[in-house]
């Protein structure tokens, strides 16, 4: 069981920020999903709920997400299911359930990098950019590759353009983690393709998304750059699966999904 | 510690713990039909509403919903009843305990889709776990109650 | 009485309890308990096996609001087994309240009873205990023979011969022949044989394991349980409490689902000492790992089927081997390892010869105890797939084998010992599955897309309905002064519906409508006896008690009207709520029959009551068939279709039977596609939540259909059998079966996954090259 000592809800960033830094301890609160299960010992426990930061925003060029934006609201709304075939929603999709869904924040699901995060992996393959409070604005791959340290995410970016993506993942039951989830996205010559739930949290396969933008993408190059992207990363053991079968399936997923792709029509 | 919310369109002020749980809140002031059947987010027994919508009262700490509006079966009886009667004419409450929870995501859904197909309806549902009836009899429920064909 | 006269029997009528329990009415057992009792939390072994060599309680006791904590030094010396079995029970009494040894990863340590569940929590993380950490055996096939002796002490005993020999960590030993095997199989013109292994499940009810007691006005010991046993608790307690049974009272409130582990008595003897040492009412509710870890599971087991047939697909000869893991504690042990073969073989009866042996072995894990199906499903499972097997050796349609062999009414089987099928629509069974899925068009299988494969996969299943010979339950009926009618009975719905279900029949017999009846039901102080809800019983036992019952008050009811009307019984009726003459010339209402009769001048109390036990257990049947779709390159399987087609006899409630069937089916499929208790190398149970051990969600059962063959049964209440339990046994070989109808690999140890499925594929397209 976990413990803290208060709970406040700032209602603007520094002030926020400076009760995170306060003490060693002091932790920024999302769903509470995992901290139930958890034995932390919180000292005081910052709610973002007055930073209004729930939100999601068409801007020039951009799509801003605040960070309390809850996955269902990332969903269900208008935005995600226009643009890039609808990947952000699959996403989420079988996480759970509705009412999960309602109770866990996008901002909570990144900062986390959790390794069995299926939201993760399609962000990859998103021109996606992460805002935080002190380090500033950074591509999501780099935030991913960073070392812990205590900031706040505030929002995320995503480019606004017309690049095709897909989701795909494999579950034993509908509602469970998944065994190994993929996403693909294309922007003109440009592929990107990432696989998460490895069970380490989502990497991009940078030599075989690199193929794929070189090659006329026969049967054959799309085969040969799924296995580039099984060979290139790694993949281990758990309950849910071997290390042995997730590189197999790598392979599968990841050429079905260059072939989703190079299905969908340009917006 | 304090709080003042809006518990089934009563406002009322209540003493929580600062690790407290809604869920343990709710029962602890006898709203019952709240049920707990697992500690890990999985099962949505808890269902509840906050601010009209489906959440997990399990996973919402306490002090998070000052000010705010709750809901749970004890304050929608008419609604409620109604489904109930479609449920129990089916059979599909068996033991009863996912029920509540289950009624609460039905009637949030209604109020949120419109002329969902059988395959909105399963999707919206899939986090009400339930051991005794085997899924299908709630499904014929929900599509008698909403008038889905 | 012909079905389609009848006014309550063969409706869909709506449980008694449905509305209160849908809206969320506080009846369950932790919603009724006293708000001052005390809580109680158990410390659990860290070790699979150990010996506490010393408990220091000094830190925890000091803890402000902690009322007692209780250690092994604390609690009677008498073994006993928390069996729901009727007595003398057929179970090892190898269990005490608290032990000096732990074994297995859960077991309890000690019971802490404090005025609010943080105290009792915080306390229990001062407790200090030293244990000597002993090498456990945790492997079932390792555990014959073992170094490792789960059970050392001397004191085990067991109340006659099960086959215990606890040295060898030998639970129960069973071995039932008819004929000559060996001779038969060389006489067959096939014989196949293969090794399955079905898998420990966890009932996973959604109601955890809770109880609450406290003493009455009397000094009394009252149990509130959520259980599915209350007069065995009863006994139970008497003997782990070293108290009489007449000084304690056990009830059942509403309760959410057993599935069998209720069957167990898991939590009652902890609030129950704490009771009767404080003398303060005590409440003790598991949580969901704890239900998972510290309660029971279906024996996981290893069965070796043989079957030899002849060329015409007659199986001659059946051979079954079986290994059950029956855990840290025996409960069940020996009657799961007897319906192995109990409730399978019957299913054949052209053959010569049968023999079925088996062992059940203890762990330290976690005990195995009753999960509905009770071994049926686990010999479902090795038989239905062996013989599955001996049809494609043979080039014979399944379903055809199936209708060659089976057993039909009218007829006996080797093991049934002469006594005659009464009634059996299984025949018709498989014919309407194979025409509800599609047989024709599916069998074996068909592409179904880039990369895919659908095909169709069958199996059947028998039960019983109740226990012959043992199984005994008593009904009272009752005609109130206010010309009402009260059912008292002993049986435990959990949401089946049998409160319901046994007030139809009553209602039925007595001419009345099912609102004039109140059930009062599973009070020890009240209830005529009943074992409590296993075994497929309540139907069929409680069931015929009930119209034996309903009749012995109908007849008296007649007999007083008769008189009150001053006509020879003979011209008496009942019709429409009163006792009429057959003339119709003069009539009285139950109502002023009952005030009459019962109040002044009448000085006749009108009770109906009678006890039944049947020689026979008639079996309901169920076919069942299953459509899968298989991604080849993945090896995920999906489910598409089930089909079940069942026979309980005389359907007497059809919305609650179809209930139980699409329940024990959906259960099945969990076995069979999604569920499995783990352990880690240490004996820690790795699937305790959830999270991690997954009962099917609504997106993972495809479509289920479930049709009924009613068939009528002499012996049951209205020609009805049971059903409880035979739904839950089709889907682990069906599915099986259609997954290698798909793909060619047969997987043997369950659940199926999609990696099992990929890997097989992939070995088999080696061996192509």
């Amino acid at each position: 069981m976990f413990t803290l000592n208060a709970l406040v809800q700032p209602d603007n960033l520094a002030e926020t920020y400076q009760i995170l830094s306060d003490k060693r301890n002091n932790t920024i609160l999302g769903g509470c999903a995992f901290l139930k299960m958890g034995s932390k010992r919180i000292g005081t426990a910052i709610d973002l709920t007055n930073l209004k930061l729930d939100y999601i925003k068409e801007q020039e060029g951009f799509i801003e997400i605040g960070a309390m934006t809850s996955l269902r609201e990332l969903e269900t709304h208008k935005l995600f299911n226009e643009y890039f075939n609808g990947v952000l929603p699959k996403s989420v999709h079988n996480i759970i359930g509705v009412q999960f869904r309602n109770g866990v924040t996008v901002g909570a699901s990144v900062y986390a990098k959790y390794g069995f995060s299926d939201l993760l992996t399609a962000l990859l393959v998103l021109d996606t950019e992460v805002e935080l409070y002190k380090s500033g604005r950074m591509s999501l791959v780099d935030f991913l590759n960073r070392p812990k340290e205590k900031d706040i995410l505030v929002r995320l970016w995503i480019k606004k353009t017309d690049r095709q993506a897909t989701y795909l993942s494999l579950r034993k039951s509908a509602s469970d983690y998944a065994v190994l989830n993929v996403a693909v996205s294309k922007l003109g010559e440009q592929w990107t393709v990432a696989v998460g739930a490895r069970p380490s949290k989502a990497a991009i396969a940078f030599s075989a998304s690199a193929a794929l933008a070189q090659g006329n993408l026969s049967v054959e190059e799309i085969e040969d750059a799924a296995q580039g992207a099984s060979e290139e990363l790694s993949f281990g053991t758990n309950m849910r699966g071997t290390a042995d079968y997730r590189k197999a399936l790598c392979r599968v997923l990841v050429k079905r999904g260059i072939m989703e792709v190079l299905q969908c029509k340009l917006k | 510690m304090q709080i003042k919310v809006t518990i089934n369109n009563k406002l009322v002020t209540w003493d929580v713990e600062k690790d407290e749980f809604l869920a343990d809140t709710l029962r602890s002031h006898g709203l019952l039909s709240v049920k707990k059947a697992c500690e890990t987010s999985c099962c949505g027994l808890c269902t509840v509403w906050l601010e009209d919508k489906p959440v997990l009262s399990c996973s919402i700490l306490s002090l998070r919903i000052h000010g705010k509006k709750i809901t749970t079966i004890e304050g929608v009886p008419k609604e409620a009843e109604e489904f109930a009667r479609v449920l129990t004419a089916e059979g599909a409450e068996q033991c009863g305990f996912c029920s509540p929870g289950f009624i609460m995501n039905v009637l949030a859904m209604k109020n949120e889709l419109v002329n969902p197909s059988e395959e909105e309806i399963i999707h919206y549902l899939t986090g009400n776990l339930c051991r005794c009836t085997g899924y299908m009899g709630q499904l014929r429920a929900v599509k008698t109650y909403l008038g889905v064909l | 009485m012909k079905k389609l006269e009848m006014k309550s029997v063969g409706h869909s009528i709506r449980k008694i309890d449905g509305m209160a329990i849908a809206t969320g009415k506080p009846v369950y057992t932790e919603d009724l308990a006293m708000s001052n009792a005390l809580v109680v939390k158990i410390l659990r072994s860290p070790h699979a096996f150990a010996k506490i060599k010393s408990i220091d309680l000094s830190r925890a006791e000091a803890v402000e609001g902690v009322e007692c904590i209780l250690t092994f030094q604390d609690v009677p010396s008498e073994r006993f087994t928390l069996a729901g079995q009727s007595y003398p029970e057929p179970s090892p009494y190898d269990r005490l309240i608290l032990d000096q040894i732990v074994r297995y990863v859960g077991d309890e340590v000690a019971i802490i009873a404090a005025v609010d569940e943080k105290t009792a929590v915080q306390a229990m993380k001062r407790i200090k205990v030293d244990y000597e950490v002993w090498k456990p055996v945790l492997d079932f096939e390792q555990a014959l023979g073992h170094a490792t002796v789960v059970h050392p002490e001397e004191d085990l005993s067991c109340n006659f011969d099960i086959g215990l020999q606890k040295e060898k960590n030998i639970a129960s030993s069973f071995i039932e022949a008819v004929g000559d095997v060996e001779e038969e199989f060389k006489r067959c013109d096939v014989v196949v044989e293969d090794v399955y292994y079905p898998q420990a499940q966890s009932h996973a009810m959604m109601e955890s394991y809770r109880a609450y007691t406290f003493l009455d006005h009397t000094g009394r010991l009252v149990v509130v349980s959520s259980t599915q046993i209350p007069f065995h608790i009863r006994r139970q307690l008497a003997r782990a409490l070293q108290i009489p049974a007449s000084k304690i009272r056990v009830m059942k409130p509403r309760i959410g689902g057993g599935f069998g582990g209720k069957q167990t008595g898991a939590v009652e003897v902890f609030t129950a000492i704490v009771t009767l040492k404080t003398g303060k009412p005590a409440l003790i509710v598991y949580d969901r790992k704890e239900t998972f870890t510290s309660t029971t599971s279906r024996h996981a087991m290893r069965l070796k089927v043989r079957l030899g047939a002849d060329q015409e697909g007659l199986i001659r000869a059946i051979d079954m081997e079986v290994l059950s893991d029956t855990g840290a504690y025996g409960e069940h042990a020996a009657t799961v390892l007897s319906c192995v073969g109990h409730y399978t073989l019957p299913l054949y009866n052209k053959t010569r010869a049968v023999r079925i042996t088996g062992n059940a072995v203890y762990t330290n894990k976690m005990s195995a105890g009753a999960f509905r199906g009770y071994g049926a499903t686990q010999g479902t499972f090795a038989l239905e797939s062996t013989v599955n097997l001996l049809a494609e050796r043979l080039g014979m349609d399944p379903t055809e084998v199936r209708l060659k062999n089976i057993s039909k009414e009218g007829e006996t089987f080797l093991t049934g010992q002469g006594v005659l099928l009464g009634s059996s629509s299984l025949d018709r069974c498989i014919k309407k599955g194979k025409e509800l899925i599609g047989w024709k068009d599916k069998f074996p299988r068909r592409a179904s897309g880039e990369n895919k494969v659908r095909a169709v996969g069958m199996a059947i299943t028998m039960q019983g309905s109740g226990i012959a010979n043992i199984g005994t339950a008593s009904i009272e009926i009752r005609l109130n002064d206010d010309g009402n009618f009260t059912l008292l009975t002993g049986a435990t719905d959990m949401g089946t519906g049998c409160d319901t279900i046994l007030s139809q029949m009553a209602a039925e017999i007595l001419e009345i409508p099912i609102e004039n009846i109140m059930v009062n039901a599973a009070d020890t102080d009240s209830s005529p006896y009943d074992p409590g809800s296993y075994a497929s019983s309540t139907t069929y036992v409680a069931g015929t008690a009930t119209v034996k019952a309903a009749e012995d008050l109908k007849k008296k009811i007649l007999e007083q009207g008769a008189k009150l009307l001053g006509v020879a019984l003979q011209e008496a009726e009942l019709n429409g709520l009163a006792v009429r003459t057959l003339n119709g010339d003069r009539e009285i209402s139950l109502v002023k029959l009952a005030e009459l009769t019962i109040l002044g001048t009448g000085k006749l109390q009108l009770t109906g009551y009678a006890t039944h036990g049947s020689a026979v257990s008639p079996p309901p049947y169920v076919a069942g068939f299953a459509e899968v779709e298989i991604d080849q390159e993945t090896g995920k399987v999906e489910l598409i279709n089930y089909v079940a087609v069942v026979d309980c006899g005389t359907v007497i409630n059809p919305n609650l039977a179809r209930m139980q069937a699409e329940g024990g089916i959906a259960q099945g499929i969990g076995m069979a596609l999604y569920e499995e208790v783990r352990y880690d190398d240490a004996g820690t149970m790795a699937t305790n939540s959830f999270m991690q051990y997954k009962i099917p969600c609504r997106k993972d059962i495809g479509h289920v259909h479930v049709a009924f063959e009613e068939s009528y049964e002499p012996t049951g209440p209205f020609g009805a059998k049971s059903i409880g339990e035979v739904v839950a046994n089709t889907p682990p070989p069906a599915i099986a079966h259609a997954v290698y109808n798909a793909v060619g690999v047969r997987v043997n140890r369950l659940p199926i996954t999609s990696e099992k499925v990929f890997l097989g594929i992939r070995e088999s397209s080696k061996d192509l090259r």
